[in-house]
């Protein structure tokens, strides 16, 4: 995150407002009416080179997170009503492709954020997809029962052949490590080909027996294939089976769930695998010696774990946890604790359920919030009261919250960023191919919006959206790593600059901020550079200005470092932005908690308490004093998805509660607590 | 399925083999090690695995070995017959049999006979048997005649019949072909039986060849007659009273398994109970084969072209079968599996030929190889105390456990038990977990030797060691199902993890069919059993205030109403349910058996075989933990290690899959059945209002929840500090 700091100048300014009172003093807009429902799971993809983890999603979002630094969601793919990935690999190294059942293997450009191509398999909706080990082939299953093999070139997949073609569907494919042999999960068995010929040289018939009663269908909705030979499969009965693929039998049967099994994972060395239900619970089983130092060594059920609601997936395998995700939203990664060296917050469960790109911008001038979701913004006017009270106290309040806005966007595609100007009169936003700006204007309490025409050719599709601090400018991320920087003047937008990026790169700038005087600008791509331009002069800059250094305090933290406590706080910070009144002052929030870091005071040591959630009582005021430190925190808000000061004491907060989330999916699979 | 292996010659070149063959090959104190005796003057001793021979002796010349040499299993001392009356013992050291000891009898001796678990016993030619110690103590003591002159020894074997040794011999009228007489040695008290076989139909026929081969009651007596079939006679092993001259008659086994008119000597063995080796021409033309029988099926099991002839003769010990082959001794190892499904699944069961010499069953892996405990030698007889003192002290001190298991074979049932105790107050050695096993299966081989002994406290004291398991000791639950010790199997179902469903349920037969009297006067541990019968009244009461207090009666269940006999008498019913069916010595029986674990699979068939009468009693006393069971908040029974209500539960319903269409049958099981039935009902319903109850309950959750968020929007006050 990055933001400007309103006067960086005068750091020795004003130890006056320190003891002020009321300087720790807010009223919040507790804001719970931000109706954001993610979109469910429906594939995770872990690339061990570069230790991320793509995830896709039911609206066909694709996300990338960064596992090293702190789960982070560095880089997203907006979704597409037509397109839903029901496969996602990653091939070559570091390139990400996915299929869905529009038919066609989409590859996305990591760097510029936008799908490079899309190639139709010509074989109906895909089901399955995956890379051979070697990486230099993909192979799809579609729903005519064909399993293609498609060649990966540098620049495109070119076509290759097709396999011998089976009676139905192809919904799980899996390569043997070796590249000569792929097992392929089917209704009611499963296919081994040898890839070489593309023949089928064993079918295996998978049980539909499901606790003695014949159900119409096996759907096998995961295969494994072992260096060993041993195809491992989960299907919808509930079973995950293991068998030979030298001979076609099954060789052993553990009946894990009721319901059906849809996913498998398996660790590289092939020593652990994970499934995933659809009662919500993922299973791991372990290669166990028979005895202790035997060389004999079976699979055995380890670990179950239930961090899940509704139907698991997906679910993926890194060196050192298990990745799951499903209809629920959440994705879970849990830390095998085996594998952990250091028992730290590393150690500890994640779910990640709300996106770490902002959703929400803020207009302070009118109190206005707008919301994004997928296909439409949300315009609402804040309410107000004229009561006090103490801390805790729910005002009573004089004017509620008011919608008053509903703006949907035609076309299939799904809105990728969108701001709110901090005067209220100007929306943009964008999709993948079309540029949107608004322009509003307030007459009392009636509000009318007017699109504005004549936009120059060239903006498009944008990444992010910044207006000035004055609302006179619109800064527009592209996704080909061009800056463009537009006036806005009496309804009007007039194109200023284009800031081009440097040569050679085509890194798109996820994050963009700009100083209070509009003066300077600064991006920070995915690469995690950060350039800074002076919008008056036109110029790129990198980084401190004008001194080109750290801050005094900056330096300070850097010594002392930081409260243990606060580093090892495990969710990123998702928003950073100043005190416009108070320089000293900086806001940042996660979505547990919200700080406020007064660099005036002392910073804290691994003595003092980071967080003190009850007001201190009978102390007196030196030693309030002495125990204050620079860090205040509240926990109060969460999930917290904004957070930000409207005016010197006033904060709006965006809460979303899980439990609105989780009652507006569909219900679980219910599990009776009594009787048989 | 019987195999015969790759055979292994062995080199005669020291063996002057004669045209009658050799004079016999007879088994030694080590497994793998043979005596051969040849028809001359010489005795090897052959190492069979090495393939090569570990000493040799000769007579000297002008003397002839009238008797085959044979292994003292007690002492280890090798003991052979020249010139029919010179006995000679010597060992492995001796170079000159010359110098050896030597004991001139008064008799002739026709064979002597070692075999493993006594001493061995010398057969004269008259008939007249003695054991070697008396023999040696007084050499020149008169020796009487058993037979009559006519009659000569043609065949003769020595076995041990649960723990006493048999001898039986046949012999032949020598004028008149074709009589024989059988006659049974017994020792202490010594009994000698005669039989005359009677030949039936084939009276012609000449019998070339005998085997034989003993069970409890019976030596089976299989004859190899010239006319190439197999015939069985039963000869008692345990004298009838009266009679004289009992006749025994024969039966055809197998036809035709050698060529009839075969002028050359054929040779028969038992194998096992289920196999005999036949040695002989199958076909009048052919050469000559080795053939394995299967005297169950009549089939033919397997079989060897031995082209080169042999001498007739063949030996069988331990697996292993012997015979001349041309000019080598030829020795084929011999395999039969049983195919039994046991077998399939790994659990072949480990009987013990009682001629072969224990070894320990259980190999401690912790502790290294090679160190076997200190075989029969160290059983020192007295002559060899006289012989060769200097040779004990040299010899290695007798573990305690070794000590241990020479006095389980031998000494009285209070002296093991003392000594048992003294070695379990010893330290625990590493391998103390082999021991116990040892120790277990040994004095389990003796019971089943010695029907009158039962180490009881012993084997208690055992079980309690927790070191035993039921695979470990599969013996020590018959023994003890045999004997119906209803205390011990109790204290086994206790201890052991892994009883087989059968022995399970033959237990839980036993515990529900012994009678009320003999259980009371046996000790059995009750700690599970509370005192059932004193609570009765109590809880009845309580279970009236109860349908008080919730103003529900079980008179409203619309189930008492389609059952008018049960409606007429409910106090009745409330009596028979309060009080325990069974006495609580059998109610401690079935709570072990309730604790055991199973297979519902594995179970289900044996539980079909119990008799209605104990299924119905079971059902009561299951039923009657039920509703003790359900009378308390937590669904537990009082006392110390209870069974749970879910053992309960699942062993009513096994009984009743298993049961289900006799005790439907029984007038007496219709109350126990309809209660049952009454109460799965209540049981349905009160789930399904638990479920009613939880869905109700989260809907409140909800509307709390409701109340308690503050809708979705406020303005609030926050303070930092």
């Amino acid at each position: 995150m990055i933001n400007w700091i309103p006067g960086t100048y005068c750091s020795e300014l004003l130890t006056v407002s320190l003891f002020r009172p009321g300087m720790g003093e807010f009223k919040v807009h507790r804001v719970r009416f931000f109706n954001y429902i993610p979109s469910g799971i429906r594939c995770v993809a872990y690339n061990n080179q570069s230790n991320r983890l793509a995830v896709s999603r039911t609206d066909g979002t694709v996300e990338i997170y960064n596992l090293s630094a702190n789960y982070f969601q560095e880089k997203f793919f907006p979704g597409h009503e037509s397109r839903s990935t029901e496969a996602l690999c990653w091939a070559e190294g570091q390139r990400l492709f996915s299929a869905g059942l529009n038919g066609e293997i989409i590859e996305y450009d990591l760097q510029a954020l936008n799908i490079k191509y899309a190639v139709d398999a010509f074989g109906g909706p895909i089901w399955s997809m995956t890379a051979s080990p070697s990486g230099s082939q993909l192979l799809v299953g579609c729903e005519d029962g064909s399993v293609k093999l498609f060649q990966i070139t540098p620049e495109k997949i070119e076509f290759e052949r097709n396999f011998d073609r089976q009676k139905s569907r192809i919904l799980s494919l899996s390569w043997h490590p070796s590249g000569t042999h792929i097992a392929a999960g089917s209704i009611d068995y499963i296919s081994v080909f040898d890839v070489k010929s593309g023949s089928a040289i064993h079918k295996m018939m998978v049980d539909r027996q499901y606790m003695g009663v014949s159900k119409r269908k096996c759907i096998v909705w995961g295969v494994a294939f072992l260096s060993d030979g041993t195809v491992i499969s989960v299907d919808s009965a509930g079973k995950v089976q293991f068998w030979d693929s030298a001979t076609g039998t099954l060789a052993k049967s553990h009946l894990i769930a009721n319901a059906d099994v849809q996913s498998i994972a398996v660790a590289e060395q092939e020593d652990s695998f994970v499934v995933g239900t659809a009662e919500g619970t993922v299973f791991h089983f372990q290669l166990v010696p028979v005895a202790s130092s035997s060389t004999e060594k079976q699979w055995v059920r380890t670990k179950p774990f239930q961090h899940h609601t509704h139907d698991v997936r997906t679910v993926a395998h890194s060196p050192t946890a298990l990745i799951s995700g499903g209809t629920d939203t959440h994705l879970v990664i849990r830390p095998l604790m085996e594998k952990v060296e250091v028992k730290n917050y590393d150690a500890a469960l994640r779910k990640i359920t709300f996106p770490h790109r902002r959703l929400i911008s803020c207009s302070k001038k009118r109190q206005l919030l707008l919301f994004q979701f997928a296909h439409h913004l949300e315009l609402w006017r804040l309410g107000s009261t004229v009561a006090t009270g103490k801390n805790g106290d729910t005002l009573p309040l004089s004017k509620n919250a008011e919608h008053l806005l509903h703006l949907k966007t035609k076309g299939p595609e799904n809105i990728i960023c969108s701001c709110i100007s901090p005067c209220g009169s100007w929306i943009a936003c964008s999709t993948a191919s079309r540029f949107f700006l608004y322009r509003l204007t307030y007459q009392h309490d009636n509000l009318s919006l007017k699109r504005v025409s004549k936009m120059p050719a060239f903006l498009r599709s944008a990444v992010q959206i910044l207006f000035s601090e004055d609302s006179a400018k619109l800064f527009v991320a592209s996704n080909q790593g061009s800056l463009h920087v537009g006036q806005l003047l009496e309804g009007r937008f007039r194109h200023l600059h284009t800031f081009q990026p440097q040569s050679g790169t085509v890194e798109a700038m996820c994050l963009l901020a700009v100083s209070p005087d509009g003066d300077w600008l600064a991006a920070s791509g995915t690469s995690a550079g950060v350039h800074v331009y002076s919008v008056k002069h036109l110029k790129v800059f990198e980084y401190s200005i004008p001194g080109k250094q750290y801050t005094e305090w900056s330096r300070t933290v850097q010594k002392q470092g930081f409260h243990h406590l606060w580093l090892q706080r495990d969710t990123p910070i998702t928003h950073i932005s100043f005190h416009p009144k108070r320089p000293m002052h900086i806001l940042l929030h996660d979505a547990y908690m919200f700080c406020i870091i007064d660099k005036s005071l002392p910073l804290p040591n691994d003595k003092t308490l980071l967080y003190n959630p009850l007001p201190p009582k009978s102390e007196s005021d030196v030693v309030r004093r002495r125990t204050a430190h620079a860090f205040k925190i509240s926990k109060i808000y969460k999930p917290l998805l904004f957070m930000d000061l409207l005016d010197e004491g006033t904060l709006v907060a965006v809460e979303r509660p899980l439990d609105d989330i989780i009652a507006q999916l569909p219900p679980p699979i219910k599990k009776k607590k009594f009787g048989t | 399925m019987a195999t015969l292996e790759e055979e292994i010659a062995l080199s005669t070149v020291v063996l002057g083999a004669g045209p009658d063959g050799l004079l016999g090959v007879e088994p030694t104190d080590k497994a793998d090690q043979f005596l051969v005796t040849d028809s001359g003057r010489t005795v090897v001793h052959y190492k069979v695995s090495d393939q090569k021979p570990l000493g040799s002796w000769s007579v000297k010349q002008g003397q002839v070995i009238t008797c085959p040499a044979v292994c003292s299993f007690q002492t280890g001392e090798y003991i052979v017959v020249h010139d029919n009356k010179v006995l000679r013992i010597w060992n492995n050291e001796d170079v000159n049999l010359d110098k050896v000891f030597k004991a001139t009898l008064s008799a002739e001796v026709y064979r002597i006979h070692s075999i493993q678990g006594t001493e061995p016993v010398v057969l004269f030619k008259e008939g007249a048997v003695r054991g070697l110690e008396a023999l040696l103590e007084e050499p020149q003591q008169k020796i009487e005649a058993v037979i009559s002159d006519e009659e000569v020894i043609k065949w003769t074997k020595f076995f041990m019949v649960s723990k006493h040794p048999v001898l039986i011999f046949i012999t032949e009228k020598q004028q008149q072909h074709g009589n024989y007489f059988a006659y049974v040695q017994m020792f202490n008290p010594c009994t000698l039986s005669k039989y005359t076989l009677l030949l039936g139909e084939e009276e012609k026929t000449v019998i070339k060849n005998f085997t034989a081969s003993v069970d409890r009651k019976f030596i089976c007596l299989m004859s190899l007659s010239s006319d190439g079939c197999i015939y069985e006679s039963l000869i008692p092993v345990y004298p009838s009273d009266g009679e004289k001259n009992q006749k025994v008659v024969r039966s055809l086994l197998l036809k035709t398994v050698v060529s009839g008119s075969a002028q050359k000597s054929v040779a028969l063995t038992i194998l096992d109970q289920n196999h005999v080796a036949v040695l002989g021409p199958p076909l009048p033309a052919s050469k000559e084969c080795l053939s394995i029988w299967n005297i169950k099926f009549q089939t033919l099991q397997t079989s060897k072209e031995l082209p080169q002839g042999t001498s007739g003769q063949l030996w069988y010990y331990g697996e292993t079968l012997f015979m001349l082959h041309g000019k080598y001794l030829t020795v084929i190892p011999y395999k039969c599996e049983a195919s039994s499904l046991a077998g399939a699944l790994g659990k072949l069961k480990h009987s013990q030929d009682p001629g072969t010499h224990t070894i320990p069953h259980f190999v401690n892996w912790e502790t290294s190889q090679g160190c076997e405990p200190g075989s029969q030698n160290s059983e020192q007889s007295k002559r060899i105390l006289r012989r060769r003192k200097t040779e004990v002290s040299l010899q290695p001190e007798v573990p305690a456990s070794t000590q241990l298991l020479l006095n389980i074979k031998k000494d009285s049932e209070k002296h093991i038990e003392i000594e048992l105790r003294k070695f379990l107050a010893l330290k625990q050695t590493p391998d103390f977990h082999t021991v116990v096993g040892d120790i277990v299966a040994g004095l389990l081989g003796r019971c089943k030797e010695e029907p009158s002994f039962y180490p009881r406290n012993c084997l208690m004291q055992l079980i309690q060691t927790h070191m035993l398991s039921y695979s470990l000791c599969p013996g020590l639950l018959e023994i003890a199902l045999e004997k119906t010790d209803v205390q011990m199997l109790q204290l086994c179902l206790q201890q052991f993890p892994d009883i087989p469903e059968s022995v399970t349920c033959t237990c839980l037969k036993i515990f529900l069919s012994i009678d009320d009297d003999s259980l009371r006067e046996i000790d059995i541990n009750m700690e599970s059993v509370s005192d059932y019968n004193d609570t009765a009244q109590d809880e009845n009461m309580e279970e009236q205030t109860g349908i008080l207090q919730n103003g529900f009666s079980s008179e409203e269940d619309n189930c008492n109403s389609c059952d008018p006999e049960l409606n007429q008498k409910p106090q009745d019913a409330t009596q028979a349910t309060t009080s325990c069916p069974v006495i609580p010595q059998r109610a401690a029986l079935l709570n072990a058996i309730l604790h055991s674990a199973y297979s519902e699979i594995f179970l289900l068939p044996y539980l079909k075989d119990i008799p209605a009468q104990h299924v119905t009693l079971f059902l009561q006393y299951l039923y009657f933990l039920y509703l003790k069971c359900s009378k308390n908040a937590t669904m537990t029974l009082p006392g110390i290690h209870p069974p749970t209500l879910s053992q309960i539960m699942d062993w009513i319903c096994l009984l009743l899959d298993a049961n289900f269409t006799v005790v439907v049958m029984m007038p007496e099981a219709k109350r126990l059945l309809m209660n049952l039935y009454k109460f799965v009902k209540s049981q349905i319903s009160v789930y399904s209002e638990l479920n009613k109850i939880e869905v109700s309950f989260r809907e409140l959750q909800k509307l709390n929840q409701e109340k308690h968020s503050r809708g979705l929007y406020s303005i609030e006050v926050l303070h930092l500090f």
